[in-house]
């Protein structure tokens, strides 16, 4: 389950924010907000992508970058909201 | 009209008349009274002069945006001293190198940043006195840390400063084409006189409430802190974090009654698009002032639907003037309408022309920069006479006219229209992006071996940045270690959106990049 979101999660942010990058480059602990590649604008889309694709409601402090600063952490957060 | 010349003095007059209001909220956090802050700044004060700040010094304020930050800049106003706020989100070299340019004599400083700062300033060479608070939050820490440091040694009470209108109040550092920042500086005229036409406009009373969501670096803040401050009205302070945020910001805007809210467009796009505002009560709100950008018509036509009970203002100016147009929004929003609106007439307290290449003024409805005078515009660049030269006209008669470097077209009716920029320099959310700055920062990567950087117009984002560079090695780096990078190099606004690897970049006959094939490259 958690790999699946996984794998949705890091083709959505491969595609809307880095396109063209080797995907072996992004894995599951890349930082993606205190690196730079998600801004405020990007986070705030990744949080409606979740949202919408995996049926889950973020409560507000859960759109913080400690639940969705790597693939990791965002497959973990959408996990415990689904199960 | 006033006649106070201290930017402290309109708080502390209205200190003096309202001291059991609320002067600011820090959501969650806490509140003070007018009685409380006066008080609290009035310690600042004693503390920096016990530090050695005098009048004339300069003081940095290194921290996050709190009742503990309006206190200290009204701390260092009161010694007498200008306050230069830094970003606490931007890479520390940057703030490093702001407070070592200009010389401050003391850095109010949330503990977490010593460490990086103290190398950071070592390697430029001297490091500033440091005035350390744990961390920040409704005021609390603050005293805390002027407890402490009375406890060692009471800091004697003093006077607090009556400054001359040309005494420097802040000076705010904006992103500079050659790479390094530059410190635009303001005086007590200058930002008094910007407060006062906002009187006269926005006719602030007690009971309002006026947001605070820009950053206290950015220019939109002066309005923000020293406008309700002047009338006895209430200041919310929005966290960085919530502000970017429409899901939790939208809601906190209802909560919080907010009556005047002041932003650049971007994120009341955001609002417009994502904020749920029909199901929340916004009905307090009187008053939204954009500013720092052009507003796509698309997105402020969904705003006013939502919201269409307060008066909406286009404000314009860059930081070197603060706001010097202005222009009220027709309610409805013809539907005929698709480009964006003018950028309005000039405010009450400056003048203003548009210019030719030559400094000649143009007939109303031609093209041209617009330049302007008055009581509002800039002493200058914080050490860069040459800059500071260079952004100026002078009159046979001795007035300086300000060259805004953008242009613009009067109308008829007297209104000036937005067209765009003479130079490198683009907004993007708000803030000025010279794209000069991110070529500079790209090139500190030890692979790259030219960088060169376009904005590419985005419906939604505004620009989009894209940056071509080439390599000084076969193996690349990659786009996630590229903007890693950036995001230690570069405020967050800086870095590129996308990257472009070429085996060189185009020239021109003359061998400099050609921007003009990068641009036809997209």
């Amino acid at each position: 389950m958690t790999e699946e979101i996984k794998t949705i999660v890091k083709e959505y942010i491969l595609h809307e924010f880095l396109p063209g990058e080797d995907p072996n480059q992004l894995t599951e602990t890349t930082p993606l907000i205190t690196g730079g590649v998600l801004d405020s604008i990007g986070t705030l889309r990744l949080v409606l992508f979740l949202e919408e694709r995996f049926g889950v409601a973020l409560q507000a402090h859960e759109t913080d970058r400690e639940y969705l600063d790597t693939i990791a952490a965002v497959a973990a957060l959408v996990h415990s909201k689904k199960s | 009209m006033d006649t106070l010349q201290g930017l402290h003095q309109l708080f502390i007059r209205a200190a003096q008349w309202y001291p059991d209001h609320t002067a600011v909220v820090e959501p969650r956090e806490g509140s003070v009274t007018y009685r409380e802050l006066a008080r609290l700044s009035d310690r600042v004060r004693d503390r920096l002069h016990a530090c050695g700040v005098r009048a004339g010094d300069r003081v940095g304020i290194f921290m996050r945006k709190s009742i503990d930050a309006v206190a200290t800049i009204y701390g260092v106003l009161k010694v007498g001293a200008a306050y230069v706020p830094v970003d606490p989100g931007a890479p520390v070299a940057r703030n490093a190198y702001i407070l070592h340019n200009c010389g401050v004599k003391v850095v109010v400083m949330e503990q977490r940043f010593e460490a990086r700062f103290c190398t950071e300033t070592g390697q430029l060479g001297t490091v500033p006195d440091i005035f350390l608070v744990e961390g920040t939050g409704g005021g609390m820490r603050l005293h805390r840390a002027l407890d402490q440091a009375d406890a060692q040694q009471q800091a004697p009470a003093t006077e607090t400063a009556i400054s001359a209108p040309r005494d420097l109040a802040y000076i705010l550092y904006t992103s500079g084409s050659t790479g390094k920042p530059k410190g635009v500086m303001l005086s007590h005229e200058n930002a008094v006189s910007f407060v006062d036409w906002c009187s006269e406009v926005f006719e602030p009373v007690t009971s309002d409430r006026f947001s605070s969501h820009a950053p206290f670096h950015f220019d939109l803040s002066i309005l923000d802190i020293h406008v309700p401050l002047k009338h006895g009205a209430t200041l919310v302070l929005i966290a960085e974090e919530v502000g970017k945020d429409p899901l939790r910001l939208a809601p906190l805007m209802a909560e919080q009654q907010i009556t005047c809210w002041y932003s650049a467009p971007s994120i009341l796009s955001l609002l417009a698009q994502y904020g749920n505002l029909a199901k929340q009560d916004h009905s307090a709100l009187r008053l939204i002032l954009f500013a720092g950008e052009v507003f796509p018509v698309r997105h402020l036509r969904t705003l006013t639907a939502l919201l269409p009970v307060p008066r909406y203002f286009n404000l314009y100016g860059p930081t070197e003037t603060n706001v010097c147009t202005f222009f009220e929004l027709p309610r409805p929003i013809p539907e005929s309408r698709t480009v964006p609106f003018p950028i309005g007439r000039v405010c009450s307290h400056l003048k203003g022309k548009v210019v030719d290449e030559q400094g000649c003024e143009v007939q109303r409805g031609r093209e041209g920069e617009l330049s302007i005078s008055g009581r509002g515009v800039m002493q200058g660049y914080w050490s860069l006479p040459q800059q500071t030269a260079g952004a100026f006209l002078t009159d046979n008669d001795g007035t300086r006219w300000y060259k805004t470097g953008d242009i613009v077209v009067e109308a008829a009716d007297g209104n000036y229209t937005y067209l765009g920029r003479r130079d490198r320099m683009v907004k993007r959310r708000g803030y000025r992006v010279e794209l000069g700055e991110i070529e500079a920062g790209l090139y500190r990567h030890a692979l790259i071996r030219e960088a060169a950087v376009v904005a590419v117009p985005d419906e939604d984002a505004g620009i989009k940045i894209k940056a071509f560079l080439s390599c000084r090695e076969p193996k690349r780096p990659s786009m996630i270690e590229l903007k890693r990078f950036c995001s230690e190099n570069l405020p967050l606004y800086m870095i590129p959106d996308y990257f472009v690897w070429c085996e060189s970049l185009p020239k021109t006959s003359t061998d400099k990049i050609d921007y003009q094939r990068l641009n036809e490259m997209n």
